[in-house]
């Protein structure tokens, strides 16, 4: 009874969600100061859905790695190879005769398979790497990453990847429109809670909390961490795809470390082991790094003074000292392992409003 | 005669240079609670990791149910260092790990608990569960699991009853008291519904009247659930108390064997205990 | 004699970038070995080094400003410490990580700000910057000069970690942090000269790199940076000659690369950066902790 309750009012509140994101996207346009908004919305979910990718591995199954630009990269490249359309080919492979795929598939065909294939190249390196233990997996993974930019920038593999030049004129519905990256986003977010909250979460909690302990529970080692891994890439590789979508275009050198390191930081200050920790965080992150403290790169005169400091790339300086104080000062992050939930605040206003009724003093 | 529930079979740990379990041998027989005694360092514990595939022997084999679980020889560079006995009389490799020696129905507890830290005592029980499920991920994920969901469930907080510890279910595992925790802990190893449990030092750190609550729980959870004990203790009341033989370990030999009124009375664990003054 | 003149260069570029790996690789195998931490700030201190002479040196004589540089990395080494580590010291390793990354994201930002993102041309320091020829192929003094004084200070540094007061807190807190803290060692001031160690190396590899690849900008810390790392791990991550001998095999092994480049058909030189990762992840497939890294087993 309780659970159809929630079920109605999140459906209820997902509906009015996506109508005031259409409502959004008819009155703002793009010229106007809120159109960065938009921007920030859209991004903000693509990082959101990876964020909590990353959080699976690194907040729910404690393996620390390094390796989720590099999905992403593989699911981006999936979707562009796969979907630009066949009459644009010659001219995006202008360097290798039009490349060797000669067929483009539906864009939501492009994603998914963007995700499979993100998921393959996991389990393939999952077997020599999920063997090693913590700062050596990361440090494995993060090569891992690297050797995979390498090769996708390979001019020998030029007529699949188009070796270090830019994929582009595939379709981009996520670009177009708020709305498809915040479905797919929302749905896959939704899939990684429901398996968090799986027999098979609770296995990954475990492995997480005492590695001696879990295995000694009869949970195999080995087959939940690939497990972790592979679902976790997969969904990686499916942002990777929205985020090529976002971006219009894809170019392998920028999916580097300093990506992975942001997605971290995004999980960091989330709260690791926090789903709503890593999406309120993602849409933050984004939108100060790319909105709110744009006025920052700008030089600001006041009558005859002229502010100091202020100039291109301040912006970044300010951002990377609030993230410091996080890190330092707020070290459980935004939300630590806690999660936001409707029937959180059900409970808490109904509570309340009894606690009104009986008269009680605050 | 009582079926042989375990038999360790010419087991000997080394590292490096140093051997810590020297050819043991030992059987421990259906229904049985059989204690191993000796001072720290004796190689006990290594003994239990053994048993349960923490790490396989580096040579030796050891048995459940009357069948081969364990077996290892010297290899590598062991080969050369190897000290121990019995060399070239082992030729396989049988070296599962650990979650499938759980699933054949060994279980055990730690000596430092292990408890899942961030987890509440009645999800702490719920996790032991999972090596039984019949789900796959996508149907677990997607909750089309839900009788067999359900069934873990009310397994584990019918578990829960039983040991009594109902009243602390939604508690946080590790806020709880020593005794409790211990308790616990007992509890998830048998929510993986063993048949031989192994416990190691379970009255650490207990005072006792504890000792006491424990020495009664451990024979009363051996008669409920049909089991098979073997364990590690220091506490020599509950020792002797309980164990329907008992054997001592130095250095990682096995120096006696026996009752407890023989072990109670065999001039070599007294020295072993004593360090030798008897004599003088 | 002309296979030697084509290929020298290859092997004396790789010896030299090799020295100057080892000597970033020691803050982080040193680091590593007492605090647990990957020092993701390490590269960029090497980065902040580079940049400093360039503005240094734009006012001040090479001779004043080399020894300001290397003064400076130390303090900012040490500040760092200071600042993002040491209020960390009892929180989980994650954290401590973590506040690296951020310190990494701060260095680089503030670089990207100072410069304007406009790569900065490093100045020729006199003598070491001479161009001079070796059997028939042509290079700069740096190239040869490095092996020898990365091997000189790293004698030094053994010395060092062997002979001193210093050094044997060094070797105890790295073997166990808690008890050596009990034994009455002041771990924080063992943490610092770690830090300070590490950081001169870096400004003395930084003067080396930036000599030969003259262009700094706010991101060419990071490849080096990691290079290092990997080198550190590779070579049993925690031992000072491992690192070293880790970095000389990465530096030599990445030009080798480019020297297979000439002779085969397809082009390979895009792996130059990646092979480093390659050889890291074969040797951990098959030594988990490196080179001469200790093995490990938890304790049960």
């Amino acid at each position: 009874m309780k659970k159809k309750k929630e079920l109605v009012i999140s459906l209820v509140l997902i509906a009015v969600l996506i109508g005031i994101l259409r409502l959004m996207e008819i009155n703002i346009s793009p010229q106007s100061k809120w159109a960065m908004l938009m921007t920030v919305l859209k991004k903000g979910s693509i990082y959101a859905l990876v964020a909590v990718s990353m959080n699976l591995l690194n907040g729910f199954t404690g393996l620390f790695s390094l390796g989720q630009a590099g999905f992403m990269m593989i699911g981006a490249y999936t979707y562009a190879i796969f979907t630009i359309p066949a009459d644009q080919r010659e001219m995006v492979y202008m360097y290798y005769n039009g490349g060797i795929v000669k067929f483009a598939i539906p864009a939501i065909c492009g994603v998914l398979l963007a995700g499979v294939f993100a998921a393959f190249f996991a389990f393939l390196i999952g077997i020599p790497v999920l063997r090693l233990k913590s700062d050596y997996l990361a440090i494995a993974t993060l090569g891992f990453a690297e050797i995979m930019r390498a090769l996708f920038q390979w001019d020998t593999l030029g007529p699949l990847t188009n070796g270090s030049n830019m994929l582009r004129s595939y379709p981009t519905p996520a670009s177009a429109s708020v709305i498809y990256p915040f479905v797919v986003s929302g749905v896959c977010i939704a899939v990684i809670v429901l398996m968090i909250n799986s027999t098979y979460g609770r296995a990954f909690k475990a492995i997480r909390d005492d590695e001696i302990a879990a295995e000694a529970m009869g949970i195999n080692l080995a087959h939940h961490k690939r497990i972790a891994f592979t679902v976790s890439s997969f969904f990686a590789g499916i942002s990777g795809a929205l985020l090529a979508m976002f971006q219009t275009n894809v170019q392998a050198k920028s999916f580097n470390s300093a990506m992975t390191y942001e997605i971290l930081l995004i999980v960091v200050i989330g709260g690791i082991g926090s789903v709503t920790g890593s999406v309120i965080s993602s849409f933050l992150f984004i939108a100060c790094s790319e909105w709110l403290l744009r006025f920052l790169d700008e030089q600001h005169v006041i009558g005859e003074f002229t502010v100091p400091l202020m100039r291109s790339g301040f912006r970044k300086v300010v951002f990377s000292i609030i993230i410091m104080v996080i890190v330092l000062f707020f070290r459980q992050g935004i939300m630590g392992t806690r999660e936001f939930s409707i029937s959180g605040i059900l409970n808490k206003i109904s509570g309340r409003s009894r606690k009104a009724q009986k008269g009680e003093p605050k | 005669m009582r079926e042989t529930v375990l038999k360790v079979e010419n087991v000997t740990m080394q590292f490096g240079g140093v051997i810590a379990v020297d050819n043991m041998n030992l059987v421990v027989k259906k229904g049985e609670i059989v204690s191993m005694i000796g001072p720290n360092g004796a190689g006990k514990t290594t003994a239990f990791n053994v048993i349960t595939g923490v790490y396989p022997p580096t040579n030796g084999a050891v048995y459940f149910n009357g069948e081969k679980i364990v077996e290892n020889h010297p290899q590598g560079k062991m080969k050369k260092l190897y000290k121990g006995e019995n060399n070239g009389q082992y030729s396989h490799v049988l070296a599962p790990t650990p979650d499938r020696i759980t699933k054949l129905g060994i279980a055990r507890t730690f000596q430092n608990i292990r408890l899942f830290k961030s987890q509440t005592v009645f999800e702490n029980i719920l996790i032991a569960e999972h090596l039984r499920r019949t789900s796959n991920l996508f149907s677990a994920t997607f909750h089309l699991n839900g009788a067999e969901e359900a069934q873990m469930r009310s397994e584990a907080d019918e578990l829960l009853h039983i040991l009594e510890l109902d009243d602390v279910r939604d508690e946080m595992a590790t806020s709880l008291p020593y005794g409790k925790q211990r308790r616990v802990e007992v509890a998830r190893a048998l929510a993986t519904k063993p048949s031989l449990l192994l416990l190691d030092e379970p009255a650490a750190g207990m005072n006792p009247q504890e000792t006491d609550e424990l020495t009664a729980f451990i024979g009363r959870i051996r008669d409920d659930f049909n089991l098979t004990i073997f364990m590690i203790e220091h506490h020599m009341d509950l020792v002797m108390e309980i164990s329907d033989r008992i054997y001592v370990l130095d250095f990682g030999k096995t120096i006696a064997e026996g009752i407890p009124e023989e072990i109670q009375n065999n001039p070599r664990v007294i020295e072993a205990y004593l360090g030798g003054a008897v004599d003088e | 004699m002309e296979w030697l003149s084509r290929n020298l260069p290859y092997l004396l570029a790789g010896i030299s970038v090799g020295g100057q790996y080892a000597l970033i690789a020691i803050g982080y195998t040193m680091v590593y070995g007492i605090l647990r931490l990957i020092n993701f700030a390490h590269g960029d201190i090497f980065m902040v080094a580079g940049l400093m002479m360039v503005y240094l040196s734009a006012s001040l004589p090479i001779y004043v400003s080399i020894p300001l540089v290397i003064v400076l990395t130390v303090l900012i080494g040490f500040t760092v410490e200071r600042v993002a580590y040491k209020p960390l010291r009892s929180a989980p390793r994650m954290s401590v990580m973590i506040s690296a990354i951020g310190v990494s994201y701060l260095l680089q930002n503030l670089a990207l700000y100072i410069t304007g993102g406009l790569a900065q041309q490093y100045p020729a320091i006199p003598w070491i910057s001479d161009q001079i020829t070796v059997f028939g192929a042509s290079t700069k003094r740096v190239t040869v000069i490095t092996p020898f004084l990365t091997i000189i200070l790293v004698v030094l540094l053994v010395a060092l970690i062997k002979n001193t007061k210093i050094g044997m807190a060094m070797r105890a807190a790295s073997k166990d942090f808690e008890t050596s803290q009990l034994m009455g060692i002041k771990i924080n001031s063992v943490i610092s000269m770690t830090f300070i160690i590490g950081s001169f190396l870096a400004a003395i590899g930084s003067l080396l790199f930036f000599s030969n690849y003259t262009g700094v900008t706010p991101t060419i810390g990071t490849m080096p940076g990691l290079k290092a790392f990997v080198a550190a791990v590779f070579g049993g991550i925690g031992s000072i000659p491992g690192a070293v001998i880790g970095a000389f095999i990465i530096g030599i092994c990445e030009n080798l690369v480019m020297m297979a480049n000439q002779y085969v058909s397809i082009d390979i030189s895009n792996f130059k950066d990646a092979f480093a990762f390659l050889l890291l992840i074969i040797i951990l497939f098959f030594k988990p902790t490196g080179l001469f890294g200790e093995k490990q087993t938890d304790k049960v």
